[in-house]
């Protein structure tokens, strides 16, 4: 184990474990202020108890999330210092925008929101509710603008000695990468707050205790959700997609299994890689819908792995592989998943439909791994790069650290994290197990 | 002034906001268990920081993230240099954000006692490593003939040229920064709780003065000893004396005003004791960011600096970016009640 390759480890499995607590904030702050609106414009009762109740979620992965977001803030310089020092005249701009612009006004109005219901008019409360969500949405476009430069850099200048100067600052926030993967993140993330809300109003009606909220949950989680699902393909992941295929031709083959150089390519639903024969083994190939899909004409040609050099490829063309499409093949299936149930919904069927309440619950965790392996398609697409074309990863990471103090540091997050997991899990069941109305009378009235 | 001065006392003057605000919640933990005696105590205690615990913390990463952008090769030489002390950093904050976070989800004798032990137990040793930080850096690391080091957690716990995280001095200037912080939440605690925690905080007010005080001078003494070079560099700049004439003067009208019983006033006195201290400390840094054992290895400001383009640009949203921030704590510190009291624990929509 070499001491780039624990850095690496390191990276992923703290960022992928920390994403998983964002990734559900983001979104189930557009929840919060959707149920809010209604709450407080239109006078809906259970709205603000599904609130509350959301809140309290919200709560318990915002802390997961500080807990776990404080020690990415520093692993920049901690494992990567190579890269930080080069590149920070850079990304150091929207790293301090992140805290600048995004913490403050989180960390500031989470309280308000959690348990400032009865100090502020509704209003105010329904303002703090705005505040946290954009906090947390600034905090998505900060970070991704670091990634899209990373991905795609634009608006620097390498000097001599081999660091990189920022010379526009609107070109490095405007860098067309970027909003579209915002975009697509966004739409990801509502899409895991959208089905864990329809999940949970699914679970409540299985369950048959607080029908009134589990009707609402239910029909907010699945018509966001069918919404989210949607622009996750449309038009947010083909827009990714074109930018891909434009700015890292080799990372697109690859993604797609595409060995060989083809006029009217194939489309790989399944198979897997075999890099020995350079080929995929138990294909199953959807004639010529490959080259249709990227540029409309059925005899494009998509050029292969092969055709490129093999130092420029992706270190792990498997995982990264698999990754796409099990991000694509589980948001197919969630867009199949959310139709049916609106189309339940809009027949008034879908609180009496049991095994779509049981598809419904057992959703929740899918969102997360489509997030999780989309994230793995962007990072692992992007090598032997750590910032596309002009320092490779190998290059990046830090040299005065050994990789037995690297080691020592993972296993200790991976520790800190196991612990993480199980109070999370805990609280998690208590806070669903009690359930969002405050009191069965209240229940009764509202329904 | 030049841009890498601006940079430099923005960076500076954000690390002396972290220890003001985060200082009053990390003091009101070194305390927890000798302001408050009973579990309603403790539970009320932790009540007076718990809106607020958060945002304060958010300075020590808009701190790093700021001195980030304006001088990376600090930023990366000194996280990499670190690596040890701050991953055990990092470990320490998360416990002690659970501390705070998970108590109040369930109500039982065992889940308060784990809580509170680790809300105690990282506040405490956050403080003294944040202190022992500084004194790494005010003391000056190992830099090697490459422009690095990497710093072991300690060698013989004596000054010399190859120096670890720990050792007297550093630690010495990690009990200041315990009693400094200790007394600020003494301050805290007297200024926003009502009951029997005021009045045992209100006794510790004078003692931790006294002991700050102390530690103070020893840490001044060994300052001269272990930074032979310090009182010439500083002789050229005598404007540098003012701050920490300012900081005893926070430090006294803290104890008279707490004598006095005005304590919200005295909190303003501690605040600008310990601000003046972090800036005392910068101060004996400048013009370097990180200083080397050996003095001509240490790395200069305008060495480490980000380009001027990204130093001017960065000026025009990051002033008013912290100015909008100060306007949600004003904000939010509006809404907290002004004293807390027992009865406050049994209203939960609080």
């Amino acid at each position: 184990m070499d001491a780039t390759f624990l850095h690496r480890l390191q990276f992923a499995f703290t960022i992928t474990y920390h994403y998983l607590f964002p990734q559900l904030t983001m979104g189930l702050g557009l929840v919060i202020v959707i149920l809010k609106y209604r709450a407080t414009f239109k006078g809906d009762v259970v709205a603000a108890e599904c609130a509350r109740f959301l809140a309290k979620l919200f709560a318990l992965n915002f802390v997961m999330g500080v807990v776990t977001g404080i020690p990415m803030e520093f692993q920049f310089g901690a494992g990567w210092s190579r890269f930080a020092e080069a590149a920070g005249g850079v990304i150091g701009q929207t790293l301090a925008m992140e805290g600048v612009f995004a913490f403050f006004l989180e960390s500031s109005f989470l309280y308000l929101l959690i348990f400032g219901e009865k100090k502020l008019s509704p209003r105010a409360h329904f303002a703090s509710a705005v505040a946290v969500m954009t906090g947390s949405w600034a905090s998505a476009y900060f970070i991704i603008v670091t990634n899209a430069w990373m991905q795609h850099p634009v608006g620097h200048e390498v000097l001599a000695d081999g660091s990189i100067e920022l010379t526009s600052l609107s070109a490095y926030l405007l860098n067309p990468w970027a909003p579209v993967q915002f975009a697509h993140t966004i739409a990801g993330s509502c899409l895991t707050a959208f089905v864990v809300t329809a999940s949970l109003g699914a679970f409540y009606t299985l369950m048959g205790s607080h029908q009134a909220h589990a009707a609402k949950l239910l029909k907010v989680g699945v018509i966001g959700g069918l919404v989210a699902a949607i622009s996750m393909a449309m038009p947010t992941g083909d827009l990714q997609a074109r930018l891909v295929i434009k700015h890292q031709p080799i990372a697109f083959a690859a993604m797609e299994g595409h060995f060989h150089t083809e006029d009217s390519a194939g489309l790989a639903l399944i198979g897997q890689p075999n890099m020995e024969t350079m080929t995929l083994d138990n294909p199953i190939v959807v004639p010529s819908a490959l080259s249709f899909m990227t540029y409309q004409r059925f005899d494009a040609r998509i050029e292969g792995l092969t055709s490129f050099p093999r130092e420029e490829w992706p270190d792990n063309v498997p995982l990264l592989y698999y990754a796409y499409h099990l991000m694509v093949g589980i948001g197919t299936l969630l867009i199949g998943l959310m139709a049916v149930s609106a189309l339940a919904l809009w027949r008034k069927r879908l609180g009496r439909t049991k095994p779509l309440l049981w598809a419904l619950m057992l959703a929740l965790p899918f969102p997360y791994i489509a997030n999780t392996a989309g994230w793995l398609t962007a990072e692992l697409g992007r090598q032997p790069w750590l910032i596309y074309g002009l320092m490779r990863t190998r290059d990046g990471s830090s040299t005065v650290v050994s990789t037995g103090n690297i080691l020592f540091a993972l296993l200790g997050y991976m520790g800190l994290y196991a612990l993480l997991s199980m109070l999370f899990f805990f609280l998690f069941v208590r806070i669903v197990g009690k359930g969002p109305s405050v009191t069965p009378v209240a229940a009764e009235a509202a329904t | 002034m030049s841009l890498e001065l601006v940079w430099f006392c923005l960076g500076a003057l954000s690390l002396a906001a972290y220890v003001v605000l985060d200082g009053f919640d990390l003091g009101t933990g070194i305390l927890h268990f000798v302001a408050p005696a009973t579990a309603r105590e403790r539970a009320l205690s932790m009540k007076s920081i718990g809106p607020v615990w958060d945002g304060n913390e958010v300075w020590l990463l808009a701190a790093a993230a700021t001195l980030y952008l304006a001088f990376p090769k600090l930023y990366a030489t000194a996280i990499s240099g670190f690596y040890l002390p701050v991953t055990i950093l990092i470990w320490l904050l998360a416990f002690r954000a659970l501390g705070i976070e998970m108590k109040h989800h369930l109500h039982h004798p065992l889940w308060d006692e784990i809580w509170d032990v680790a809300f105690f137990g990282a506040s405490t040793l956050i403080t003294l490593f944040l202190g022992v930080a500084l004194g790494n850096l005010v003391r000056g690391v190992s830099i090697d003939a490459s422009g690095k080091f990497f710093a072991p957690l300690w060698t013989n716990f004596a000054v010399g040229e190859e120096v670890g995280i720990l050792d007297w001095f550093t630690l010495l200037v990690g009990l200041t920064a315990t009693a400094s912080v200790a007394l600020h939440g003494a301050i805290w605690l007297a200024h926003r709780v009502e009951g029997p925690v005021e009045t045992r905080a209100r006794k510790l007010v004078a003692p931790l003065a006294i002991v700050t005080l102390l530690s103070l001078l020893l840490t001044s003494a060994g300052l001269v000893v272990v930074r032979p070079d310090l009182p010439a560099s500083l002789a050229l700049r005598p404007l540098v004396f003012l701050l920490p004439a300012l900081a005893l003067v926070g430090l006294g009208a803290a104890l008279g005003l707490a004598r006095r019983g005005d304590y919200r006033r005295a909190f303003l006195g501690s605040a600008t004791f310990l601000a003046a201290m972090v800036l005392t400390a910068a101060a004996t840094i400048y013009p370097n960011v990180i200083v080397a054992r050996i003095g001509e290895r240490s790395i200069s400001a305008s060495a480490a600096k980000a380009g001027e383009y990204g130093l001017s640009v960065g000026l025009y949203w990051w002033i008013p970016g912290v100015l909008l921030a100060m306007s949600y704590f004003a904000f939010l510190y509006r809404k907290l009640p002004r004293a807390l009291r027992d009865a406050d624990l049994d209203d939960h929509t609080d």
